[in-house]
């Protein structure tokens, strides 16, 4: 097996691909369940950004710590997506009994 | 005493401070009689040792600093007193004419209510100690303060009776028309400073003899601005007008802020600055011509006036107007000699005054006196002595010293001091007017009120009744003082060749020097007089004793006997528009309401309406509150409660940061 690195720069494109894509979808996107998981892919096109660097600076001689700062900052963002998704999951629940529908749209009241 | 003359003043605050506690715990009025004559008269009694003290030593001036009051860079301000020859004559007959007032106090208020009675002794005490300050200060800073605690004094006893709205707006516009007069004071204080660096009187006076011609400017702008304050304190043309108004007050106040003491603090402070008025020659042609302005026209105002109190106080603004016009030729020691003898006279001549209206049940109008001969013979002759002493007639007490004054004015114009002969010759010849029209307002005001038949009706001629010994006693003193006082204290020896019996021009001498005669054109009056031949001396003499018994007899004339005021109904009738000139007092007062009180109210009015309303209120403040209103209004349409264009707003605020930041 012959050991290519992949060039970092590639890595980062598609962290930005699945960051446009994710913000997309949270302007557009009218069910929540949707918003929400287009939400977690920006989370993890950040994960993903996080670690093309950290591979990166694992490279040179003096970046080992910087490259474990980057990798571990990848858990800390998953777990802040988990506690989010617990939070989100039980507002669309309560939002379900109240209105029948997870819709934002029809979630408006609080304005003018 | 020398070296504690601080005890002097602070006497008399004790005893204001005890008789506000008293009156406050309601205490009965003999203790309230106790403490506040008391302490007046300690003072007293620790003036003359100290007076006696002063006088068994070789210096000249005492100086006493108790600590610094001021210390800010090199402005630095002493709390010092100095007893020197005029502060030493000024302390004994404030503190004595003022005893006698407190003692007279006692039965005049008697009627009052004891709060009341404990809150006039109070104010009165005050006033004392602030008057003492005011003489005893060694530097201007120190002089103000008790300038402003007299004025703060005399508002509060003018407006004594606070219940008659008269009597409070007479204390308010006293107050007022004092203010105009203190900012020209303060600005003087300042000039003072500025200009040579202190503001003691021993220093001004050492900076000034140096060079008094280099230093004419600076000294003619504050002497000018120092007159203003003494123009407002001592009543004088133009700011005379709250001088009449503040007869509202009782009596014995009139008699010793509005005529023995409190409104000669002027004259006092332009002697005590003679230095700057030898040094300016401008300045003390104003002095003069003002005071001498104000002398006549004053007098006039008396011929006509028929409120007893009101003759007086024109009277009094007449006479502080002879001072004035004495310390305008530098005759600065006839000035306080004038001051001390009139403190005489005038006290006298009030509570005398006060001792009718206390018989007339409150009458003031003479027309509803007359005949109080019968009923009052102790105040009738100590009356009668005291307008003797004002009009002038020979060895009275008023006589001696006003005709120092005279004959200085005439040799000042004889002598052309300062280049202007003509215009002092002139101020003679109107002083002269005013020393007749003296004469004739004040035996005026004696043939209407004692003589010929009382004219108040049966029921008030039943209460006519002569005063207590507490009355009484003090109008003797002063009477028999308006009789001595003027020959014991200032005998024109120069008539005799015997010039050492003016004690008090010898006594004064050292603090009212003529500055160094480097330049010829500033001279003292005081050698001016030697300028005037001896039979001219004699000739003034007998001029103004002619003038003054002229008014006398043409008062006789007008009001005594069967034909008694048709003389002067029949005058009044002949010249009505002057009559009624006289008697509405020029109308001054209605002139300065329509050009100064209301333009002010005017302008008062306009801040209130249109500035304090419509610009600050509804401008400022509401239009300031509408307009984050209506801004609100609009942009409360962002708030669409729609999640999706929140996330569009963060989504295109990032952007923006984005391009903004790269």
């Amino acid at each position: 097996m012959t050991d290519i690195p992949i060039p970092h720069t590639w890595v980062l494109a598609l962290s930005a691909a699945l960051f446009a894509i994710g913000t997309l979808g949270v302007l557009l996107r009218r069910n929540g369940i949707a918003i929400f998981l287009s939400l977690e892919l920006m989370l993890n096109s950040a994960n993903l950004a996080f670690v093309a660097f950290a591979m990166t600076l694992a490279a040179r001689p003096d970046g080992a710590e910087a490259a474990l700062a980057g990798q571990l900052f990848v858990f800390f963002v998953i777990g802040v997506a988990a506690a989010e998704a617990a939070v989100g999951l039980a507002l669309f629940i309560a939002l379900h009994r109240l209105k029948g529908a997870i819709d934002v749209d029809r979630v408006n009241i609080l304005r003018w | 005493m020398l070296g504690n003359l601080w005890l002097i003043p602070i006497l008399c605050l004790a005893g204001a401070a005890a008789n506000l506690a008293l009156g406050m715990l309601r205490a009965n009025k003999r203790l309230v009689s106790i403490v506040g004559v008391g302490s007046v008269g300690l003072a007293t009694v620790t003036t003359f040792i100290a007076l006696s003290e002063y006088l068994g030593q070789a210096r000249d001036v005492i100086r006493e600093t108790y600590f610094t009051w001021i210390a800010a860079g090199e402005f630095v301000v002493d709390a010092s007193f100095q007893l020197d020859q005029l502060s030493a004559i000024m302390i004994s007959f404030v503190t004595f004419v003022g005893f006698l007032i407190h003692v007279y106090s006692i039965g005049y208020m008697h009627g009052e209510t004891d709060r009341g009675y404990a809150r006039y002794f109070a104010y009165l005490n005050l006033f004392m100690f602030s008057m003492l300050v005011l003489v005893l200060g060694s530097n201007l800073p120190v002089l103000f303060i008790g300038w402003e605690g007299v004025g703060l004094c005399s508002y509060l006893l003018i407006g004594y009776y606070y219940e008659q709205e008269y009597c409070a707006t007479a204390g308010k516009k006293a107050f007022i028309v004092n203010r105009i007069g203190d900012f020209g004071f303060l600005l003087a204080i300042f000039a003072a400073f500025a200009a040579f660096g202190t503001s003691e009187f021993l220093g001004l006076r050492e900076a000034v003899a140096v060079d008094p011609g280099g230093v004419r400017a600076a000294a003619t702008v504050i002497g000018l601005l120092l007159f203003v304050g003494a123009i407002g304190k001592s009543a004088q043309l133009p700011l005379y007008v709250w001088l009449p108004d503040a007869m509202a007050g009782p009596t014995p106040v009139s008699a010793l802020i509005h005529a023995a003491t409190m409104v000669t603090a002027g004259v006092y402070m332009v002697a005590r600055t003679n230095f700057f008025y030898q040094a300016s020659p401008a300045a003390m042609l104003t002095v003069a011509v003002v005071g001498g302005l104000t002398a006549v026209f004053a007098a006039t105002i008396g011929l006509a006036q028929n409120d007893i109190k009101k003759v007086l106080a024109y009277s009094t603004v007449s006479q502080l107007g002879y001072m004035f016009l004495g310390a305008g030729v530098g005759a600065f020691i006839a000035a306080i000699f004038h001051v001390v003898t009139h403190a005489f006279f005038k006290a006298c001549l009030f509570l005398g005054s006060g001792s009718v209206i206390h018989a007339c049940g409150g009458e003031q109008d003479m027309r509803k006196m007359g005949g109080l001969r019968k009923h009052m013979p102790i105040t009738y002759w100590t009356f009668v002595v005291a307008t003797l002493a004002i009009a002038g007639i020979p060895l009275f007490a008023g006589f001696v010293s006003k005709d120092e004054i005279l004959a200085k004015v005439f040799a000042a114009g004889a002598v052309d001091l300062n280049h202007f002969g003509s215009l002092y010759t002139l101020l003679w010849v109107l002083a002269v007017a005013g020393a007749f029209m003296t004469a004739f307002y004040m035996f005026r005001a004696v043939y209407m009120t004692f003589h010929g038949e009382f004219r108040g009706g049966h029921e008030a001629e039943h209460h006519l009744h002569e005063s207590p010994p507490s009355m009484t006693l003090p109008l003797i003193i002063l009477g028999a003082l308006s009789v001595v006082g003027g020959i014991l204290i200032g005998f024109p020896g120069q008539l005799f060749h015997r010039p050492e019996l003016n004690r008090i021009e010898h006594f004064l001498h050292p603090v009212m020097a003529p500055l160094a005669a480097a330049h010829g054109e500033v001279a003292n009056a005081g050698q001016a007089a030697h300028g005037v031949s001896l039979p001219t001396e004699w000739v003034l003499v007998i001029t103004s004793v002619l003038v003054a018994v002229a008014g006398w007899m043409v008062a006789r004339n007008f009001y005594v006997g069967d034909q008694a005021f048709a003389p002067a109904r029949r005058l009044a009738e002949r010249f009505p528009f002057v009559h009624k000139l006289l008697l509405n007092k020029y109308w001054v007062d209605e002139l300065y309401d329509a050009v100064v009180v209301r333009p002010f109210f005017g302008l008062a009015r306009f801040s209130w309406k249109v500035v304090d309303v419509v610009i600050i209120d509804t401008v400022f403040v509401n239009g300031s509150a509408f307009a984050v209103e209506l801004t609100g209004d609009f942009l409360r349409f962002l708030q669409t409660g729609n999640v999706r264009n929140y996330a569009l707003s963060v989504a295109l605020g990032i952007l923006v940061l984005a391009v903004v930041l790269w």
